[in-house]
């Protein structure tokens, strides 16, 4: 459990670490806040020959607030400065209430919102709420910064939309619109452990008390995070009764293409998404009767 | 001793302070200069034959310093001991089949180590893993108890027709005939899996050989350091007194660390001494995974006769026990499956049988239990199975059956893991099954509180066992009690620590006995170059028996200090007083004297030893029980899942914390 020999750059700002990141691209790697990466070494099932250390680059971790309510985040904030925020907690309740469910109060201590975007795990919490919550992420490399919407992000196993030579700099979350209510829901064997299936849900009512947009990012049950689209679009124009909660939720069964492991039947998963969706459906329906 | 100001209360604990500021020694803070690394190349296969090892881009590695293989071990290659023999059971069967330092021809189970890297530190020894070209031809695992027996099932040992490793019968009563009228027979199939322990600390063996001294010392994070000594003494031709074995602090031991003789255990100390330097073995998390001793998987077919009152008339079980892929701790957990199984009961007909499997699963030994909760698991589970078929409360069936007060000594007619008779010495059961009844208000649950709950939409549950333990087994234990001239006293004990609390718990028992302040006794444990005999701390009997003995040891050098200073004082040694670390004449509060000045005094510069006394305040004692302690307990539990808990969603789920 020791990693192989790499290089190691720690460079002081933005500027150098893509200068380091064009010059090596196919052979180097970002070191956020280690604890994928770190690990996948220690096992040499990864091997870059050099590392590029973005700890010390100060200008990559923050919140901002936008004056339309939006949010800004620093690829490099930790995941437990996001989970104690209250701009976070003010304009993405979403995101808030999904931070608790990733991994151990240790690992959130150090770990960080870009590295688990970039990293992109089809079981990690974070890019399936990003998706529920329409997220927008920024991306620096050779030829300039381009904005990447989540929906365009996440490929494949591990696989994104970011070249080898582009980094992830900050995450846009637009504020959640009036009249919508969120979820998050997972089921895990222990609780910190990677989930069997979870659902990040979004809902937003128009005036006339019908759901007006609904969306619904799944984790753990393909190759990638995914939006589950036809159950998120049956939702909307119904009154999201207990019964359009479980239609959406036989939607999403059919819609996902769930494998099985060690740790869960394909059918077992897709039992779960089932139960969770319409779980989820109706405890975001009810958060917007509680805020009135 | 009326009067025990320590033992039995709350103090701060001695080794705090030396955990809590990180100056603990534990076995990777252990560096030596000059040291080397050592990493194992270990099978993925748990099945395979070994048909070509080749380690020549290894040995051309730079910073490798050497590589080896079975055949480079020389006479040190070969089976390790059987540690604890098949008791004396009629008809018993067993098959010894021990484990080799590296693997020659087959590996048996994944992790099973086949070739030792030597390289500069640990990082680049794992760079050479990737090195290694072992080629194997894989055979079919044998993993299924059952199947592991069958005619077509691969056979693990050489010399063996089948994958039986050991089979024995044990039985009290006749089964059949007390069974025959019974009200009730329960028949049931237990599977109870396989489990690792994962102590905080990983295993690590680092060794050094001093040329100069013709002396071995060796860290190793054994919980019995004098066995291992005496093992690889004679295993490398060395006099005892040649081999130092320490166990410093121990992140956690749970059974796996009394294993005798791993593979890195006898391999790593003679690769110290192949090449002059020393050497350095820290196990890592995924290696202790396959590498270290595991335990559990039994499978029984148990039944149990009842008569219309709930009262057993008589048990029947029949199970397989996994030994894994080597046998190297013979019986010790099927035994105590077996013997544990009756537990608090009156018990008039027992009829138990298990057949030992080998399969390609790491090597079992005793983890946590030690075979004991299989067996409690079985009685338990039939005991609530039969309190619903007869509607007896739960609670109920057990008191009907426990052993009565006056049924004590209480001789079973088993052989036990000690070779000793299984003889209950004493026990009292009832009060601590109702005491916890109530802790968990068992009856309001009973009457109408499990139905008010789930009215109420919660599902309440409770579970209660109660069992009967044997533990602080012999053979015996030691220890050495000295008093130094600063006031300090000092205890040696050759058993190992593991985070039991040895430094305060001993501490306290020697404390009360020589009237000193408990934190100012220093105890040694595991370390061979303080105390040269023992056996090692497991089956809860390091406090017991070791405690004993650090107790005879106090009470003989308080012996000492009565005279020597009844003689400084010219008074009878009965008007004395020992406590707070000095000795008073308990009529004139003024005249006393502390331990280390009197210390001193029995160690004179001048005038003659005493013929037939001894210089100083110091005495060795020891303590060996004719055969196990008996304790018991119960353990209740109420839990509920409420609505919206993701555990009730899915009754497949256990609940329950
Ligand atoms: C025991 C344990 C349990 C865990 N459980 C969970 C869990 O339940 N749910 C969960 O979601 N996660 C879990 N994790 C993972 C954890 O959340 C990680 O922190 C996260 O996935 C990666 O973030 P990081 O900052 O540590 O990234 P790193 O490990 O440093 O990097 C991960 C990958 O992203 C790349 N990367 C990082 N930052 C950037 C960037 N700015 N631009 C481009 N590429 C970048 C790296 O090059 C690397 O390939 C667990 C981790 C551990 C050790």
């Amino acid at each position: 459990m020791k990693p192989p020999v790499f290089e190691y750059h720690a460079p002081g700002s933005t500027d150098e670490a893509l200068a380091l990141l064009g010059e090596h691209a196919w052979e180097a790697k970002i070191l956020a806040g280690g604890q994928s990466l770190v690990p996948a070494m220690n096992f040499r099932l990864a091997s870059p020959a050099i590392l590029i250390d973005i700890n010390g680059v100060d200008e990559l971790s923050g919140i901002e607030t936008a004056a339309d309510g939006s949010l800004r985040i620093g690829a490099m904030t930790r995941q437990n400065v996001v989970e104690s925020s209250d701009q976070v907690r003010a304009a993405a309740p979403l995101l808030h209430k999904a931070m608790p469910w990733i991994a151990h109060p240790q690992i959130r201590a150090r770990g960080t919102l870009g590295g688990s975007i970039a990293h992109a795990d089809p079981a990690a919490e974070l890019p399936a709420v990003m998706l529920a919550l329409g997220a927008e992420f920024h991306a620096r490399g050779p030829s300039g910064e381009r904005a990447i919407p989540a929906d365009e992000f996440f490929f494949g196993l591990l696989m994104t939309a970011l070249a080898p030579d582009e980094m992830l700099t900050a995450i846009s979350i637009p504020a959640q619109a009036p009249r919508s209510g969120t979820a998050f829901v997972e089921f895990a064997r222990r609780h910190g452990d990677y989930a069997l299936a979870g659902v990040a849900v979004t809902l937003t009512l128009g005036s006339d008390g019908t759901c007006e947009s609904a969306a619904l990012g799944l984790l753990s049950v393909s190759e990638a995070p995914m939006l589950a689209v036809q159950a998120a679009s049956a939702l909307v124009g119904t009154a999201v009764e207990l019964s359009d909660a479980e239609g959406a939720a036989e939607l999403a069964a059919g819609e996902i293409d769930p494998t099985g492991d060690l740790h869960a039947s394909a059918d077992y998963r897709r039992h779960l998404v089932r139960v969770l969706v319409r779980r989820a459906v109706v405890e975001a329906r009810a958060g917007i009767e509680d805020r009135g | 001793m009326t009067d025990t100001p320590y033992f039995g209360r709350r103090v701060p604990r001695n080794e705090d302070a030396t955990l809590l500021t990180g100056r603990a020694q534990f076995i990777d803070d252990v560096d030596l200069p000059d040291m080397l690394h050592v990493a194992f190349w270990r099978s993925d296969f748990a099945h395979a034959r070994i048909t070509g090892v080749d380690l020549s881009a290894v040995r051309a590695r730079p910073d490798v310093v050497a590589a080896y293989v079975a055949d480079d071990l020389g006479d040190i290659w070969g089976p390790g001991p059987l540690l604890v023999p098949p008791p004396p059971i009629e008809d018993i069967v067993f098959h010894e089949r021990c484990q080799v330092p590296l693997a020659r021809d087959r590996v048996l189970h994944a992790g099973e180590p086949v070739v030792a890297i030597v390289a500069t530190s640990r990082y680049a020894a794992e760079d050479a893993l990737e090195d290694v070209r072992v080629d194997l031809e894989p055979i079919d695992a044998v993993v299924d108890l059952h199947a592991a027996l069958e005619q077509d099932a691969p056979v693990l040992h050489e010399g063996l027709d089948s994958n039986l490793a050991a089979h024995c019968v044990q039985q009290k009563g006749n089964y059949e005939e007390a069974s025959a009228n019974a009200e009730l027979v329960l028949e049931r199939r237990f599977h109870y899996d396989r489990g690792a322990s994962a102590a905080i600390e990983n295993r690590g063996v680092v060794a050094n050989w001093d040329d100069s001294n013709g002396k071995l010392t060796i860290w190793d994070t054994t919980q019995a350091p004098i066995p291992i000594r005496n093992g690889l003494a004679g295993l490398y031709g060395l006099a005892e007194r040649q081999v130092d074995v320490i166990a410093p602090f121990i992140g956690g031991g749970f059974g796996p660390k009394i294993m005798m003789f791993y593979p890195e255990e006898v391999v790593v100390p003679w690769i110290a001494m192949q090449l002059g330097r020393p050497v350095k073995w820290i196990e890592d998390r995924s290696e202790n995974f396959y590498a270290t001793t595991q335990e559990r998987s039994q499978i029984h077919d148990a039944k149990v006769a009842f008569d219309a009152d709930g009262r057993i008339l008589g048990v029947h079980d029949v199970f397989l026990h996994d030994t894994g892929a080597y046998d190297p701790y013979g019986l010790t957990v099927a035994i105590n499956a077996q013997c544990t199984l009756l537990g608090c009961y009156d018990v008039p007909a027992y009829y138990s049988e298990f057949t030992a499997v080998f399969t390609n699963r790491p090597i079992v030994t005793p983890v946590r239990g030690a075979g004991r909760q299989h067996g409690v698991f079985v009685m338990e589970r039939m005991l609530d199975l039969a309190a619903r078929e007869l509607d007896i409360d739960r609670v109920e069936i057990r008191r009907r059956n426990y052993l009565a007060p006056d049924d004590f000594p209480h001789d079973h007619g088993l052989v036990y893991q000690d070779f000793s008779s299984l003889t209950y010495d004493s026990g009292n059961y009832a009060p601590a099954l109702e005491r916890a009844a109530e802790m968990i208000d068992f009856p309001a649950w009973r009457d109408g509180g499990r139905e008010e709950a789930h009215a109420a939409g919660a599902h309440e549950g409770v579970g209660i066992v109660s069992y009967v333990e044997g533990t602080g087994i012999g053979p015996y234990e030691g220890a050495r009690v000295s008093i130094d001239p600063s006031g300090e006293v000092h205890v040696a004990t050759g058993v190992g620590t593991q985070g039991q609390g040895h430094y305060t718990t001993l501490a306290q028992i020697v404390a009360d006995a020589v009237g000193a302040d408990v934190a100012r006794v220093h105890v040694v444990t595991g370390d061979t170059r303080e105390f040269n005999w023992g056996t090692g701390t497991f089956a809860s009997r390091g406090a017991v028996v070791a405690g004993h003995a650090c107790h005879a040891a106090g009470m003989a050098v308080r012996e000492k200090i009565v005279e020597c200073a009844a003689t400084h004082f010219g008074v009878d040694g009965e008007s004395l007083e020992l406590g707070a670390g000095k000795v008073t004449v308990a009529a004139e509060p003024d005249r006393s004297i502390t331990l280390g000045d009197l210390a001193s005094l029995a160690n004179p510069l001048r005038g003659a030893v005493v013929p037939g006394t001894e210089p100083g305040l110091e005495a060795t004692a020891y303590f060996g029980p004719a055969r196990g302690a008996t304790a018991s307990g119960v353990h209740a539990m109420r839990d509920c899942c409420r609505p919206g808990d993701v555990r009730r969603a899915d009754p497949r789920l256990r609940c329950g914390a």
